[in-house]
């Protein structure tokens, strides 16, 4: 549609699939290190090649964006028809620079952090798949095609998340993690079913043009509904309530994973999803109203569990999931390009703490409880510097990433819920109790952290708000995509403003987004004073008040008994009810019982003419089946004379 | 050629099997005839793609002769873009099929052979015939070959299954029997584009009071063959007992001449009573889509639950085409076709499991990803295109068939879509029971991964899986204008609804921007 330049998009996606299949197909046979220069040069050229085509993308004028390019077809019929397609403007970029970028560092950090493990050539040659199916997810053109990323990147989770296949409990983990986001993806599904069934397509330039000449729906209408249907899925991939339950979980796969997938990307998904689709939703007020409270109770809910966790990578899960709850209120209240800021910061202070946690555990020889570390500041120094700034990056701390991001989002939050991360900090400070075979990391590993820590620190200021001064780069390299800008980003802007306040929004918004940010305040000031208590200055305080507050703090230590509801009330039920009822019940006692039995009777009945019978089995399942269809023909039969 | 082509793939492989009759009994020689035989037959089929109209909704390739005067009865062939695929997909699986029995099938290896290419030429002649009388011919002509692979080669309750088969399954058809005679006696004509010209002009006396009893005459033929919910329990018997290459044959090829029929019969010949009917066959494919998938989840047994989830993935096709909207139609015939791929290579897996540890059941299993590595990747790749993975060949026919049934009904769509996550379920919790954790038995220790003649028959079917993923319109330009064509004098009554289904509301939309 755009007469535009030829990028050859595709090449991105395509470069990591190349890496994937040639681990994947011949790495056995190579020896590490060649395992190690594919799986590190084919995101690394996706890398190089991404960023060539951003600058080639600063060179276009706003007329040609979006830019898209169209390959070729992959599914049509009936006059439905979806192309191999790229699209590419404002937010893809941001999103694709952050994949390539975050993800190569992450590779790279892999190659020393999985030296030591079994089916290297495997794990690398997933890590690929993923970056190909993130990819796709991000620079896709229609909803369809971001939804084979979208699947895909499940794919790849459940692959990874399983890739110590020998533990059950990963393997258990990967298939609920897969099955969970298949949850959500129904929602996706449907929500697309509807678009097709009143657009008659999925590509975005069309299905946006279309919206937007419609009305903004005041009750729940078509778009409503199809608003809240992706917003299902989005709660599968990124974590929201009720689907979160897989996130924890899957911190059974390797760490560099948990950083790749489960921090800084695959899970930013559904934020991205509903970004992009900003336009649908801005014409869905109801649906942006739903997005903004679970995102406000996933933020609170997730940060009371990790406050009381003890694997350093479950707190930091539980940390994620909280994050992405802010996100995504920051899209249910229209300040989408805060969203996206933050998911970007987010990228970055996360993957380093995953990939320092990572670099810990390691030191420690694979112990993750942080009732076993501590004193660790003396022993392994750049792994406790890198972690002190992802942990006062996402604490907000001026004037490191997470200060603006979160500051655009909600200021009250903005002290946010560091309870949890200020406590995995905690874990490096304290008393040592290790030998004298803790040993720091090797430069492979250690070289990323720093990148991601100088990008933690200064990622930020891309965003710096103009009431302080600064220009807010981010804010309006995005507007175009989201119409809109980000008004209540924009009233959170003032610094010293305890409650945010939007002039030029509806009264009923103000209100909802007071009693959001009062409650998210109050949690977190909360948590903070908590963490700081417990861990820091009075350690021993935990048991005694575990011991004394034994319910609430079981609760919290049981994550409030949501999995074991779930299977109480919707797997088990499940299962049992198809083995007994619908199996054995109906399938072999009704329904099979019926064409058997009717038989039989056939031939009770058919005693006079018994001599024209064998007797034989074959005579027996004759009359079966001749009874069978007698009865089904005489049902007919009857159907058709009433 | 063109005229002749149709007989060919036809019958070379009962030449093929008239061969092996009179040829010693060396194994050995048998195997390599019948491979070479079905290999034969597959690469003459290619002729009709290769050399395809497109863009024509009729059939092809035609051949149409006076056989019998009295009763008048034709020798007519032809091919349209859904049958064509049909016959591709018999003559693709067959040399796979003699593949996978090269090791497994002792004594009487030569009648089993002779068997399989007897009901390879029995299935094309089926998805060909324009004559429904030979239709017929063939339709019965299939049951008597797999009703014997089931009983001679099967399992220990082979012949109750066997039997259970022929008879349920024949008994059935005995109903569209009755119906074609029917047509007979009314038209003087056995041929399917007379007869099909004749309901349309309405030149058949009596056929608006009989309509109905010759939909459900076809009706029940189809339905018990595809099966239908709550003819379908023949299936898991006859699966479970039958030899690899039989399940492979009956759930990849013979189930989808009960979806095929519904289409060329049912749905065109009676679009009134079609629609009419629609509702309650369209519950009875969503109980199958469910109920398969719920009662596949709990199966001990491997085979069985896989047997069960074909009951699952014909419910979708059976939803497909009694959505009378083209991209449901389409997505259907895509189906049969992804079924036939993803499941028939399932069973072809879990046959060379069982030529290694003698038993179908899951909890005999665990860890073999361990001690078969490559085994296990080729099994997770057929999985997911079975659970309907994007990029795999699944999705693309279910995502086609959902969208569909919404458009038709949301409730369909809405209670049709959540196959996607039992499919998920069953598939993976197999998967995980039976590759990952630590071996359990020792018996699996020592398991040989798959070797260079098991690679050879898989790996084909893993890329087939994906290119249909990748590229469906190399298949759907073809099927598209006959789906159309099928569809037509369907939607007589609905305004030619069906591809302005899609875009009429669309069109509204746009159409109102001030609104």
């Amino acid at each position: 549609m755009n007469s535009g330049p030829n990028f050859n998009l595709w090449v991105i996606p395509i470069l990591p699939l190349i890496g994937s299949a040639i681990n994947g197909i011949f790495g056995k046979r190579f020896p590490r290190n060649l395992v190690a220069t594919v799986a590190l040069f084919f995101p690394g050229a996706a890398f190089a090649y991404a960023v060539w085509v951003v600058s080639q993308f600063a060179g276009l004028s706003q007329a040609q964006i979006p830019h898209i390019e169209r390959l070729f077809s992959w599914i049509e019929a009936g006059g439905f028809r979806v192309d191999y397609g790229f699209y590419l403007d404002q937010l893809s970029v941001t999103m694709l620079l952050i994949v390539t970028g975050v993800g190569f560092l992450i590779h790279i950090y892999s190659v020393g952090y999985m030296a030591e493990e079994g089916g290297y050539y495997r794990f690398f040659s997933y890590l690929n798949l993923f970056m190909f199916f993130m990819l796709m997810l991000i620079l896709a053109h229609s909803y369809l095609l971001m939804f084979v990323g979208w699947e895909g990147v499940g794919l790849a989770s459940y692959l990874l998340i399983g890739f110590f296949f020998l533990k059950q409990s990963a393997a258990q983990a990967g298939k609920k993690a897969f099955i969970t986001n298949r949850i959500g993806d129904y929602g996706f599904l449907l929500g697309m079913f509807l678009l097709i069934k009143h657009f008659g397509t999925l590509d975005y330039d069309k299905v946006f043009n279309a919206i937007s000449g419609l009305p903004v729906e005041t009750g729940v209408g078509m778009l409503t509904a199809t608003a809240l249907l992706m917003m299902v899925g989005a709660t599968g991939k990124s974590a929201q309530i009720p689907l979160y339950v897989w996130l924890p979980d899957a911190m059974e796969g390797p760490t560099p994973v948990s950083a790749l997938i489960h921090a800084a990307t695959m899970v930013t998904a559904g934020i991205y999803m509903i970004a992009r689709s900003n336009i649908l939703f801005l014409h869905a007020p109801i649906a942006m109203r739903v997005v903004a409270i679970i995102g406000a109770l996933t933020a609170i809910f997730a940060a009371s569990i990790g406050l009381v966790q003890n694997d350093i990578k479950r707190v930091l899960a539980y940390s994620t999931v909280s994050q992405l709850g802010y996100m995504f209120m920051a899209c249910g209240v229209a300040a989408f390009s805060a969203g996206i800021f933050h998911l970007m910061t987010h990228a970055f202070f996360k993957a380093l703490l995953f990939l320092a946690a990572g670099s810990v555990i390691h030191a420690l020889g694979g112990e993750q409880d942080m009732r076993h570390m501590g004193g660790l500041r003396k022993l392994i120094p750049w792994t406790f510097w890198v972690m002190t700034i992802a942990t006062f990056a996402i604490a907000g701390f001026f004037p490191l990433s997470g200060f603006f991001s979160k500051d655009e989002i909600l200021w009250p939050a903005n002290v946010g819920h560091q309870s949890g991360t200020q406590h995995a900090h905690a874990a490096a400070h304290g008393r040592s109790g290790h030998g004298g075979h803790v040993h720091e990391s090797p430069w492979v590993m250690l070289g990323p952290l720093v990148v991601l820590a100088i990008g933690s620190a200064v990622m930020g200021w891309v965003g710096w708000p103009e009431a302080l001064g600064g220009k807010n780069h981010i804010d309006k390299f995005l507007a175009p995509v989201f119409h809109t800008s980000s008004e209540p980003a924009r009233s959170a802007e003032n610094f010293s403003a305890t409650e945010p306040q939007k002039s030029d929004s509806p009264q009923d918004e103000i209100v909802l987004e007071r009693t959001l940010a009062a409650v998210s305040l109050a949690t977190a000031l909360a948590g903070l004073g908590l963490a700081w208590l417990f861990y820091v200055r009075r350690p021993e305080l935990p048991d005694r008040i575990a011991s004394s507050m034994k319910g609430a703090y079981r609760t919290l230590l049981n994550k409030y008994w949501v999995d074991e509801a779930y299977y109480s009330t919707l797997v088990n039920p499940v299962v049992d009810g198809s083995r007994r009822v619908l199996w054995r019940g109906v399938d072999v006692g009704i329904v099979d019982a019926l064409v058997n039995g009717t038989g039989t009777v056939s031939k009770e009945l058919s005693g006079v003419t018994r001599r024209m019978q064998s007797g034989s089995i074959r005579s027996y399942a004759g009359w079966v089946a001749l009874g069978a269809a007698c009865v089904v023909g005489f049902m007919i039969w009857m159907g058709l004379h009433t | 050629m063109s005229k002749l082509i149709l007989t060919l793939i036809t019958f070379v492989p009962l030449a093929g099997a008239i061969l092996l009759m009179f040829m010693p009994r060396n194994d050995r020689v048998i195997k390599w005839t019948a491979l070479i035989v079905s290999i034969l037959a597959f690469l003459s089929s290619l002729h009709l793609p290769a050399h395809w109209t497109h863009g024509a909704p009729g059939f092809q390739f035609a051949i149409d002769a006076p056989w019998i005067s009295s009763p008048n009865i034709h020798y007519h062939l032809g091919v349209d873009g859904i049958s064509v695929w049909l016959v591709l997909l018999t003559t693709f699986l067959t040399p796979f099929c003699v593949l996978i029995s090269w090791k497994s099938i002792h004594g009487a290896v030569k009648e089993f052979f002779v068997l399989m290419l007897i009901l390879e030429t029995a299935m094309i002649g089926v998805f060909v015939s324009l004559d429904l009388f030979l239709f017929y011919v063939f339709w019965e002509a299939t049951l008597i070959p797999m009703a014997l692979m089931i009983g001679m080669y099967g399992h220990e309750r082979r012949v109750y299954a066997a039997v259970k088969f022929f008879l349920y399954t024949m008994v059935a058809s005995v109903f569209m029997l009755g119906a074609i005679i029917w047509f007979y006696i009314h038209t003087g004509s056995f041929d399917y584009v007379t007869i099909q010209n004749a309901i349309q002009s309405g030149s058949i006396s009596g056929f608006n009071r009989a309509a109905e009893f010759l939909f459900f005459g076809f009706f029940i033929a189809f339905a018990v063959k595809v099966p239908l919910f709550p003819f379908h329990t023949w299936l898991p018997d006859a699966h479970v007992e039958a030899p690899t290459a039989g399940s492979v044959l009956l759930a990849g090829v013979l189930l989808k001449m009960g979806t095929y029929g519904l289409l060329r019969f049912n749905a065109t010949l009676f679009p009134a009573q079609a629609h009419e009917h629609a509702l309650w066959i369209n519950v009875l494919a969503l109980i199958g889509i469910v109920y398969g998938a719920l009662v596949a989840l709990v199966q001990p047994n491997m085979k069985k639950l896989v047997a069960y989830s074909s009951v699952s993935h014909l419910g979708f096709c059976v939803l497909g085409i009694f959505t009378f909207t083209q991209i449901g139609v389409n997505g259907a015939v895509y189906q049969m076709l992804n079924h036939g791929i993803s499941t028939g290579a399932l069973f072809m897996l879990l046959g060379m499991l069982y030529e290694r540890r003698h038993t179908y059941e899951i909890k005999e299993y665990g860890g073999l990803a361990t001690s078969m590595p490559v085994y296990s990747t080729l099994f997770l790749m057929i999985t997911l295109s079975s659970v309907g993975l994007p990029l795999m060949n699944g999705f693309v026919g279910e995502f086609l068939i959902l969208s569909g049934a919404f458009t038709a009904w949301q409730w369909y769509g809405i209670i049709g879509t959540t196959g996607v996550i039992w499919s998920a379920g069953y598939l993976l919790w197999l998967y995980q029971r039976t590759f990952f954790g630590e071996i359990t038995q020792p018996a699996n220790a020592r398991l040989a991964d798959a070797d260079g003649r098991e690679r050879v028959s898989l790996i084909p079917m893993v890329a087939m899986a994906l290119i249909m993923g990748v590229a469906s319109p190399l298949w759907i330009r073809m099927i598209d204008p006959s789906v159309e064509h099928s569809l037509r004098p369907s939607s007589v009554g609905t305004a030619a609804a069906t591809r302005s289904d899609l875009n009429a509301p669309h069109i509204v939309a746009m159409g109102n921007p001030a609104k």
